[in-house]
């Protein structure tokens, strides 16, 4: 058992031995340590200005994971050495990444500058065979908003600067990161407090599950890129906090030839080449799903427990026909995903119960799939409607059909009237479509929001029908799409 | 580019003027070691503060119980009305602006009482305690809502030009129409932020972001009740503005100095991103309807349009805003009759104000739907139709009486069409079109035609303070304010050209009210083309006592002296420029100075609605390409070709950036930024995970901007020309390209796209169209 966080910053172990167990990153930075490099430009994760990078040992390998600061809590750097934009420049040297953005003019006001060179420090000391071309730098810094400069000299800056394969002082002293990155690695549950009011970052299932157990009051934090707006924007204040992100083997990707399962705390970062595997359209959309800050910190787990009727993730794992396992005390359970989903806000996760794992079938024969987000940007934003296809095709009949949709209803949805009336329709007969396409109707009653009309999601939800149709007959997605074509390789992680 | 700029900076042997320096604070800026005003070393002692609100958005205050705010943790005041010792006011034309409202609430949010605690997560938690009660009313949301209740913040006003009605009785072809154009946030990076620090005798030194340190000074010390000399306001840098800093940075710094003035401890304000997206005004949403009379052949004959606006709560900049939009409503096109309205509405919503353009984009939105009005009546090209109609020898007076005298449209527009490759592209677009059901590719090319000057003619006044010193280190003071638009790199420039030094020997300081007073707000985008010529004014002025000192003591001609590379030459004696100040010094020459600018020629007469509003205008034109989705309104930005005039550049990178940055602002504030207000008064897009500004994948690869090789014909600072709020407009291109996707649906039929043109809008017009 330990008894405090603890972080590599500048050479030094940081400890925090009494922390508040919702402290973030960027108030430990700025209001503690009083280094005002990093900036709070929106407190929600989604603007970059706070990106800080994490450095870890993960298995022998040494990663370079940029998150926002905003809504990073300090629990979740246990382990890390944490880097900001102070600590780039040596002896008077600018780094080469700060470099390129001077020499290009990639800062105006420069409130966001310190984020989009944090963003580009870790894109500039990711591995890479070859230099890296726009769409990487683009999607790298999605999560970064820039009001000033309309991005071009940023992209350029961050063209210029990862050319060539990282060489600057961090590398140069990586084996003294390496051995004090491996120094501060232990297998200790970490508690502090009291029975009645703590934060716990478990290092096993095993005694995660007998903690919620025996506290399922207790708040669960994986990714925290929800549960950190809730302190940042709601003020929220929990007595009882339960971190994942030391537990292990719940970080775990199994790859089998029937079936890939998630661990519940594996990173949408972790799990896009995996997906992407599966199907093209589930790396896009989880490459659009957030910023690459978010995607970094968020996790499949949290994705599905949070239960948000616009999650990007599950329309798609339902339409998939993924499984959920959930454990509580000892004794787990599973179930198809779309019966985890009660109503707005409310699932079927009894009180302890934590998310363990997600589990996607892998295609069979005549299995076809298709997946679109509908946003007002395409990079970073919240669906106004998410369409999920799976279907069996038997020449050009269709003889299976799984859909669901996000943002149609209060919780992420089987389109069933929709499905049952796609069986036996044909591909090479769009009027046999119809019957389908009007039952969406019968599905959904979208609602109003910010986002959009209920009368745009059902006609948007017609349209991606329609499209996946359309596509999964043979059409080129060059021709149906404005972005994310199947025909070339999606970007993932660069 | 540099190339280019280099040979015309060479015509008149600038050494430092006119090159792609970079931005003075970008090292800074990298390294994160540019101050910012949350980022200052705190003083001892200091108060964070947060506010609290009205829970409805208009009604009547029934009853506030502060007790248990009083009482929270950490709290130390309470603030309301009742602690103003002068004028509840921050109003900065109409005094319509309470720092904290005491009975009638006008918008949801309406600041009530402020906390002062020892720590901002404190502040925040006690405002949450507080106990307000209203009757609520039933709020005017909308531009509608006001337009049926008549529900005016100021009265219309018209510009009018001979006789329209006539004219557009006589035209062959009339088209009527309406057109939403929706508001937008700022989205500043750096919130609202201020720092007021107590002095002796009740002094107050205020710490603000604001782009307007003059007029937050003088209204601080109305509100305080203090001679303005007992105020001090000080800026180095904002993490952005856009206007949004201009007038609405004074109610926090206002509750800042109140706080301050209360408790005698410094205090803090910073607000919240949501709080700040709440409870600051916008770009004005605007309903245009118009009519337009035309020519068989494209010809304009007249226009007659009404463009209401929602100014929100209070009149802020309203009436100059609405005013620029119609002074924008020709955008570059000659109307020989013309009947332009504005109707400021009063809205129960925050108190709109300026943002980038201030008006001129939305006029321009309506002069643009014009002419595709026009070319999709008669199905000619819309370029065609623009290019027809531009000013020209014969056709040069505007609707407000100013003749344009400098149209450089039509080559400038030949330059980029021929840049962009438009008439290839065109063919390419229709049998693409012809062959695609789902995707529409759409292309547009639209000029701007911005005036420069502030339509207030006083306003058009800077100041500048240089001073010497013995080691040739040159102090530079102006009442401009750096948001990261490059003023003080520009400013700076000017200097060390005018001293023949580096520019490294000159030391860029803060603004402040104590240095140079009554400035106008850096706005208008005259920042640089005023606080250039002060600058250079008061660098004249002590460069002629140099001269004179000079050519006294050594009994040279004043002709033979010359200030180049850190040196003196006069005669045949050359010697460095720190050696030659001490010289100076010994000789009692003062190495001190201010300057003054006054833009000349300008008039307005606000009774007649005629005069010369502007010194000169910003010319600009742009085509973008889009690919649309016509099933479910999708749309991407596929290349963007822009040829922009800024004059003889004072620094091409800085406006390249500046040219950049407005277009990509202006096309997300057409396409993917959306305010959307709840029936009940409530902002629901008040973060950005809901109001989406651009992201890098939103701007093409295909990206280019082409500087216009010209030179100002006005006598401005080395004949630039002003670049913050011209490029904006250069957007619209993306707009009109959009609506010529939709249009390709079904040719010859009107587009009815409103802005922004998020996929609802753009799904809503296409549907409209096809089943026309």
């Amino acid at each position: 058992m330990r008894g405090e966080i603890r972080f590599l910053r500048r050479g030094q172990v940081v400890r925090l031995t009494a922390p508040s167990p919702t402290l973030t990153l960027l108030d430990h930075l700025r209001l503690t340590e009083r280094s005002t490099g990093t900036k709070e430009g929106c407190a929600e994760g989604d603007c970059g200005a706070c990106t800080v990078v994490l450095r870890r040992l993960r298995g022998d390998q040494i990663t370079y994971e940029p998150v926002n600061a905003c809504i990073l809590f300090a629990a979740q750097a246990d382990g890390a050495e944490v880097i900001t934009v102070e600590d780039l420049a040596k002896d008077g040297e600018l780094h080469p990444v700060q470099k390129a953005m001077v020499d290009l003019h990639g800062s105006q006001c420069g409130f966001c500058t310190p984020g989009f060179v944090m963003a580009l420090f870790a894109l500039y000391h990711q591995p890479r065979a070859m230099s890296v071309d726009r769409a990487q730098v683009n999607d790298w810094i999605a999560g970064n908003l820039c009001r000033c400069t309309g991005y071009r000299p940023i992209v350029d800056a961050g063209l210029a600067s990862c050319a060539l394969p990282a060489s600057d002082w961090f590398t140069a002293y990586e084996p003294e990161a390496r051995q004090a990155l491996a120094e501060l690695k232990d297998t200790d549950d970490i508690f502090i407090g009291t029975r009645d009011r703590f934060l716990a970052v478990p290092a096993t299932v095993l005694s995660l599950a007998k903690l919620y157990f025996a506290n399922p009051d207790a708040t669960i934090i994986a990714g925290a890129t929800d549960v950190g707006l809730w302190v940042t924007k709601q003020l929220r204040q929990f007595q009882k906090v339960i971190f994942l992100n030391r537990v292990r083997g719940l970080d775990e990707i199994e790859d089998r030839y029937d079936a890939v399962s998630f661990g519940a705390t594996v990173t949408h970062a972790q799990a896009i080449p995996y997906l992407t595997a599966i199907d093209r359209d589930l790396g896009e959309l989880m490459r659009r799903f957030a910023g690459n800050q978010v995607r970094m910190a968020g996790t499949i787990g949290g994705n599905v427990a949070n239960g948000s009727p616009i999650g990007d993730l599950p329309p798609a794992l339902i339409a998939l026909g993924a499984t959920l396992a959930l454990q509580r005390g000892e004794r787990p359970r599973t179930m198809p995903i779309e019966n985890f989903f009660l109503d707005y806000g409310k699932q079927d996760r009894q009180p302890g119960e934590f998310v363990r794992m997600v589990r996607i079938p892998k295609f069979t024969a005549g299995e076809q799939f298709r997946c679109y987000k509908i946003s007002k940007r395409f990079d970073s934003d919240i669906s106004a409607v998410m369409g999920a296809f799976k279907l069996r095709i038997d020449g050009q009949r269709i003889a299976g059909a799984r859909v669901a949709f996000g943002g149609m209803a209060a919780i992420p949805k089987r389109a069933r009237a929709t499905e049952k009336a796609l069986i036996e329709s044909r591909l090479d007969q769009p009027k046999s479509w119809d019957d389908a396409v009007a039952a969406l109707t019968e599905d959904f009653s979208p609602i109003d929001d910010m986002r959009a009309s209920a009368a745009y999601r059902l006609t948007a939800a017609r349209a991606l029908l329609r499209k996946a149709l359309t596509e999964i007959g043979g059409t080129s997605s060059r021709r149906t799409r404005v972005v994310g074509f199947r025909e070339v390789a999606g970007v993932g992680a660069a | 580019m540099s190339v280019q700029l280099d040979r015309r900076a060479d015509e008149l042997r600038l050494r430092v003027v006119s090159k792609p320096t970079r931005h003075d604070s970008a090292p800074k800026h990298v390294a994160g070691s540019a101050t910012f005003i949350d980022d200052m070393r705190e003083p001892e002692g200091l108060l964070h503060l947060a506010v609290g609100g009205a829970p409805c958005a208009s009604g009547q205050i029934l009853g506030v119980d502060l007790d248990a705010v009083r009482f929270a943790p950490g709290v130390v005041a309470v603030l309301t009305a009742a602690d103003i010792p002068g004028k509840n006011d921050v109003g900065p034309v109409q005094h319509d602006d309470p720092v904290f409202i005491t009975d009638r609430v006008d918008f949801r949010g309406q600041v009530v009482f402020a906390v002062a605690a020892t720590t901002r997560d404190a502040a925040r938690r006690a405002v949450k305690l507080g106990k307000i009660e209203a009757a609520s009313g039933t709020p005017l949301v909308s531009v509608d809502d006001a337009l049926a209740a008549e529900s005016h913040v100021l009265p219309d006003y018209t510009f009018r030009k001979d006789d329209t009605a006539s004219a557009l009785a006589a035209s062959p072809k009339r088209v009527k129409g309406k057109l939403r154009i929706g508001g937008q946030e700022h989205f500043y990076l750096e919130g609202q932020v201020s720092l007021a620090v107590p002095g002796e005798d009740g002094d107050i030194h205020v710490y603000a972001s604001t782009q307007h340190p003059s007029e937050l000074q003088h209204l601080l010390a109305h509100v305080l009740n203090l001679p303005q000399a007992a105020v001090i306001v000080e800026l180095r840098r904002m993490g952005g503005a856009f206007g949004g800093k201009e007038t609405q940075a004074a109610q926090w710094a206002a509750i800042a100095a109140l706080a301050a003035r209360k408790t005698g401890r410094p205090c803090k304000i910073r607000l919240d991103r949501d709080d700040d997206m709440s409870l600051t005004g916008k770009r004005h949403d605007f309903v245009a309807d118009y009519e337009v009379g035309f020519e068989t052949n494209g010809r304009i004959k007249a226009l007659e349009t009404v463009m209401a606006s929602r100014c929100g709560y209070s009149a802020d900049v309203s009436g100059a805003i609405n005013d620029r939009a119609m002074f924008h409503a020709d955008n570059a096109y000659y109307l020989p009759t013309a009947v332009i309205t504005t109707k400021r509405m009063k809205t129960n919503t925050v108190s709109n104000t300026a943002f980038r353009g201030f008006g001129g984009p939305q006029g321009m939105m309506v002069a643009e739907r014009m002419i595709d009005e026009i070319a999709w009546s008669l199905g000619m090209d819309a370029l065609d139709v623009r290019k027809l109609n531009f000013y020209g020898q014969g056709r040069s007076l505007t609707p407000y009486g100013m003749t344009v005298e400098d149209s450089i449209l039509p080559e400038l527009t030949e330059r980029c069409e021929t840049l962009s490759e438009y008439r290839r592209r065109r063919p390419e677009i229709a049998a693409f079109n012809a062959a695609s059901p789902t995707l529409k590719r759409g292309i547009a090319l639209t000029p701007v035609k911005f005036g420069i000057s502030f339509t207030t003619t006083h306003l058009n006044q800077a100041g500048a303070l240089v001073h010497l010193y013995q080691d040739g280190s040159i102090h530079l003071n102006h009442g401009g304010t750096e948001m990261g638009q490059g003023l003080n790199v520009k400013v700076a420039q000017v200097v060390a050209e005018e001293f023949g030094v580096d520019l490294d020997h000159v030391k860029i300081t803060a603004t402040t009210t104590a240095k140079v007073p009554n400035t106008s707000a850096t706005a208008a985008s005259s920042g640089a083309d005023m606080n250039g010529m002060a600058a250079k004014n008061a660098a004249a002025t002590i460069k002629d006592r140099l001269v004179t000192f000079a050519a006294d003591s050594r009994n040279v001609p004043i002709d033979q002296i010359e200030f180049r590379d850190n040196r003196v030459f006069i005669g045949n004696e050359s010697l460095g420029f720190p050696e030659f100040l001490r010289q100076a010094y010994f000789a009692r020459v003062s190495l001190s100075s201010t300057g003054f600018y006054r833009t000349p020629k300008i008039h307005w007469d606000n009774e007649l609605a005629t005069g010369r509003p502007f010194f000169y205008f910003s010319y600009g034109a742009a085509c973008s390409e889009v690919l649309v989705d016509v099933t479910t309104g999708e749309m991407k930005v596929t290349r963007v070709d822009i040829v922009h005039d800024v004059g003889r550049s004072l620094n091409p990178a800085i406006d390249i950036g500046q040219i950049e940055g407005g277009f990509v602002q202006g096309m997300g504030w057409l396409t993917t930024e959306e305010l959307v207000f709840t029936k009940d008064g409530r902002l629901s897009t008040h973060a950005p995970s809901t109001y989406k500004i651009p992201c890098s994948s939103d701007v093409p690869e295909h990206f280019r901007v082409t500087l216009w090789d010209g030179v100002n014909r006005e006598d401005t600072i080395y004949r630039s020309k002003a670049v913050g709020e011209p490029p904006l407009m250069l957007a619209i291109s993306v707009f009109a390209a959009i609506a010529d996707a939709i249009h390709s649906l079904n040719p010859g039929v009107s587009v009815p796209l409103d802005a922004p043109a998020t996929p609802e809008s753009i799904l809503r017009a296409a549907q409209a169209v096809a089943q026309h």
